[in-house]
């Protein structure tokens, strides 16, 4: 999005002239400041650890390592984020997390189930898990923290009655593949992981596509564009980036199942949000319930698809989970909702709804995230890892209040 | 009763508010133990006299004198002016629910038995003389949640005497009252008066006024226009005709400008015909806030429903849309002559019907977010391919109505929280219209907005009409209604009182029909 002014068709009040270039940035980088504000605190932190570790951080193992450590958090921290943009909380995902992993479980440990099907069956419990909790905040109207708070309670004891207070293991390797697995190899020997490089040079190719398409949509529709400079160091910024990225992870295993799995869920969930009708109606429900139900937005069943979608991602993240430890134990997943709600508001979210995206939720995952892999790679203890967490949480909503306050909004 | 100089004088009372004066040089002079009403149309500035005199807005926000018993006072906020013994009930009630009658009435004023504990045995005996003194038949300990709404009134009172009150103000006290719990509480403002308690008493009903009162000042446009006796002695019958003060109220020139109309070339048929709706109020079953009103609107026909606060319009507005206000009891919808469901608010869209509201902020716009989501919110399945937005249409469509209502912000992207009113109005506007609806009712479309915008939403509204659309214009502003409409149905009390045509209609006309009682 672009909240710049064309300079041709700059109304003459705008004094006629055509602004800088670095006003224009300034403007654009305002327009989204939260945003822009995390993703430098994030390069921050990343570099500060980077400089503190020796450069361990930024190793292609422990890249590798990052992603898979935090996958199952930043799948919920997605769901997390549609769930306040919509004006709710939901306290019960952790112990989602749980009960779900034990079912899987049950089934493949216990039954000797085969893990496709036993993933998709997982899939549906989280589905109709949400839906349980989303019909009782949508349609009876009880509100989502009583609720959710019902279900940590709910999800956690009906976990212990599963296992029987036992961990069940091993998983079959197809699902631990989910959380530990790469993507194979192929192809000739060259020092990097060959089907990683395709897949970075696909995503190069289709950014450029996506943004020159963009591009010439707003021209066609006569809407303001960047100035091409800039546009076009955007673009090289984007490439540069992803082809970094690509090629630190190229250097390792490749590509893990994990982050494949999530981009999935960024793009998929970022287009609904942005694009599709019932993700406009999750932000306008979220922004003012009342105008947007005598705008015919229906209210109920937008919620309850909400909380559905938000018990699926959880469900998920406790495959991933589980797939990790290898084992569906009693006490999964405990406090993770906090970690996806403290990921959300970094990231971005408002209190009171309407307000955060998609990526947002995975910047402040992430913000959250390589503060504790650098933190333990420097040999800070959990216990300072949860002060020093604490205070991020704070001063990122504190920055938020702060520069509303001083929009004078 | 004493003769001598009055309880209260305001002097060259003047309050503006960043771009509207809502008071200029307004003068008020009670004298000690009369019953004075106030009059004027809504948005007159009576509410904001109430709210310069109590201290709402405090000592230095405004120009102007006031003195009380003879002291010149400035109040820095409520406590103050309650202090002094002036004590306002605003019309919603300022009762905490669930708790008792006596802790309410002594909220804030808690009997203390020492330092920070309340004396309960004085709380109650003191609370039970109170209620006794306004009539009121209950034990002190009764949640007041349970009590109608006309005990709760006299419940306000009570804490309004427990305050050592010298001069009470009313705002609106019988609005939310049946027959006969008005009767009753202007029985008990008369019987105030005999221990020496003057009031105000702001109401829109001409009758109530002259059975009460024993002189009224009439506001209009922020300014007195007159102080008129009702009666020369508090036993005579009132003087003073209802005319007379309809007269005041309404005696504005039509300087308003309007666009030329132009006339709908095609067929006039009946677009819209609501009748026999009758809802009750959501909380209080037994009010019927809108009472069998049936109407019609034609095709390129712009239709007025005037009406005071509380006649019960945006009650009937919201009911037909999708039943967003109160119970529905009865009544059809017919769009072009077919009955349309409109039990829910998609429905009533899908049915043709648009709602564009009077409070814009609370139910017409997503504050926090852009111009463009805001105008396709209404209508973005039809923005959409297999339920994804088209982003770049979307936006210049939103673009479209940009230009062509002249709404002023430099992009379509910008956040209507920033917008000034007029510009949001007109944002609101542009969702219904894209909307593409046959019928749209339009509550209070220029409420607080500037004469420029208005001119401009007038041609907006001008032009609907001009391609056909049915056009139900609700406004408090008469001469606005006069300078639009074809016809004008007007409401009291949820009922509709009289279809007037436009070559009858004037203000006095159409104010008599508004403030007709019931009785």
């Amino acid at each position: 999005m672009t909240t710049t002014t064309d300079p041709t068709d700059a109304p003459p009040a705008a004094q006629g002239a055509a602004r800088s270039a670095a006003s224009l940035l300034l403007e654009n980088v305002r327009g989204h400041m939260r945003q822009y504000g995390m993703l430098t605190a994030l390069v921050f932190i990343i570099v500060l650890f980077q400089i503190w570790t020796d450069g361990t951080l930024l190793l292609p193992n422990n890249v590798s390592n990052l992603i898979q450590q935090n996958g199952y958090i930043l799948i919920l921290a997605m769901g997390m984020m549609i769930v306040i943009i919509a004006g709710h909380i939901d306290l019960s995902v952790g112990s989602l997390v749980a009960f779900v992993g034990a079912m899987a479980a049950v089934m493949m440990v216990e039954h000797g189930m085969p893990w496709v099907p036993a993933l998709i069956l997982s899939l549906l419990i989280g589905a109709v898990a949400g839906a349980w909790q989303g019909f009782f905040i949508a349609y009876v109207g009880i509100p989502s923290f009583i609720v959710t708070l019902a279900g940590m309670l709910l999800f956690r004891g009906l976990t212990q009655i599963v296992l029987g207070g036992q961990s069940l293991s091993p998983f079959p390797t197809g699902f631990q593949n989910l959380a530990k697995g790469f993507i194979p190899e192929m192809g000739p020997y060259t020092q990097y992981h060959n089907p990683t490089l395709v897949i970075g040079l696909v995503a190069v190719v289709l950014l450029l596509l996506r943004e020159r398409r963009d591009r010439r949509r707003q021209l066609r529709y006569e809407l303001e564009v960047l100035p091409t400079t800039l546009w076009v160091a955007k673009c090289v910024a984007l490439v540069a980036a992803v082809l970094a990225f690509t090629l630190t992870l190229a250097s390792f295993h490749g590509v893990p199942v994990v982050m494949l799995v999530m981009c999935a869920l960024l793009i998929g969930l970022g287009y609904v949000m942005r694009n599709a009708v019932v993700g406009r109606h999750v932000y306008a429900l979220g922004g003012n319930k009342a105008a947007a139900k005598l705008s015919g937005v229906k209210d109920q069943r937008v919620t309850f698809l909400v909380f559905v979608n938000m018990g699926v991602l959880a469900a998920l993240a406790g495959c991933v989970y589980a797939a990790r430890l290898n084992s569906g134990t009693p006490q999964a997943g405990l406090n993770f909702e906090l970690e996806a709600i403290a990921a959300s508001f970094i990231g971005g979210a408002s209190m009171s709804g309407g307000v955060g995206t998609v990526v947002g939720a995975v910047i402040g995952g992430l913000v959250l995230g390589v503060l504790n892999n650098g933190m333990s790679l420097v040999g800070i203890g959990t216990d300072y890892q949860q002060v020093i967490k604490g205070l991020v949480l704070l001063a990122a909503v504190g920055f938020d209040v702060w520069n509303k306050r001083r929009a004078g909004r | 009763m004493r003769q001598d100089g009055p309880v209260l004088e305001m002097r060259g009372i003047t309050k503006t508010f960043p771009g509207v004066t809502a008071l200029s040089e307004v003068n008020l002079t009670v004298r000690p133990g009369e019953i004075h009403a106030v009059c004027g149309e809504n948005g007159a500035g009576k509410s904001t006299l109430m709210k310069v005199l109590s201290g709402v807005h405090p000592h230095g926000s405004y120009q102007g004198r006031i003195s009380f018993r003879g002291e010149q006072v400035g109040f820095k906020d409520v406590r103050a002016s309650e202090q002094c013994g002036i004590v306002i009930i605003h019309q919603e009630l300022a009762l905490v629910p669930f708790l008792s009658i006596a802790e309410n009435i002594f909220l804030g004023n808690e009997q203390r038995a020492g330092r920070g504990f309340v004396d309960w045995g004085a709380t109650m005996r003191q609370a039970a003389g109170l209620l006794r003194r306004v009539g009121l038949r209950e034990n002190p300990q009764t949640p007041v949640a349970d009590l109608g709404v006309g005990k709760q009134q006299l419940v306000e009172i009570a804490k309004a005497l427990s305050k050592e009150v010298e001069l009470l103000i009313l705002d609106e006290p019988t609005a939310a009252l049946n027959d006969e719990d008005s009767a009753t509480l202007l029985a008990l403002i008369r019987e105030l008066r005999e221990q020496g308690i003057a009031s105000i008493v702001i109401s829109h009903k001409l009758a109530e006024i002259r059975r009460i009162a024993d002189s009224v000042t009439i506001l209009r446009d922020g300014r007195t226009i007159e102080t008129l006796p009702v009666r020369a002695h508090p036993d005579d019958a009132p003087e003073l005709s209802e005319d007379r003060i309809i007269r005041g109220m309404v005696g504005r020139d039509l300087d308003h400008r309007f666009p030329e109309r132009t006339r709908y070339g095609g067929e006039h048929s009946t677009a819209l015909e609501v009748s026999g709706w009758t809802v009750r109020h959501p909380v209080d079953q037994q009010r019927k806030v809108v009472d069998d009103v049936s109407l019609t609107v034609r095709r390129g026909e712009i239709v007025g429903l005037a009406g005071l606060m509380g006649a019960g319009r945006t009650e009937l507005a919201m009911s037909v849309f999708g039943r967003s206000y109160g119970r529905y009891e009865s009544g059809t919808v017919r769009i072009d002559g077919r009955e349309v469901r409109t039990r829910t608010v998609p429905a009533a869209i899908g049915a043709g019907l648009a709602y564009v509201t009077e409070d814009r902020k609370q139910y017409g716009l997503n504050l926090i977010d852009t111009i463009n989501r805001n105008i396709s919110l209404a209508s973005l399945s039809g923005l959409a391919r297999h339920g994804v937005v088209d982003e770049h249409r979307e936006s210049s469509v939103a673009e479209r109505y940009r230009t062509s209502m002249n709404i002023k912000a430099p992009t379509v992207h910008e956040q209507v929280g920033r917008l000034s009113g007029g510009n949001q109005q007109k944002v609101v506007l542009g969702k219904w219209i894209h909307a593409d609806p046959e019928v749209l009712i339009l509550d209070e479309p220029t409420r607080g907005i500037d004469v420029g915008a208005k001119y401009e939403i007038y041609t907006v509204i001008d032009e609907l009409a001009a391609q056909g659309k049915a056009v139900l214009f609700i406004s408090s502003e008469l001469p606005e209604l006069l300078g639009m409409c074809d016809r004008v149905y007007t409401m009291a009390e949820g009922r509709l009182t009289a279809e007037v045509a436009r070559a009858d209609a004037t203000q006095e006309v159409l104010m008599r029909h508004m403030t007709r009682n019931r009785s």
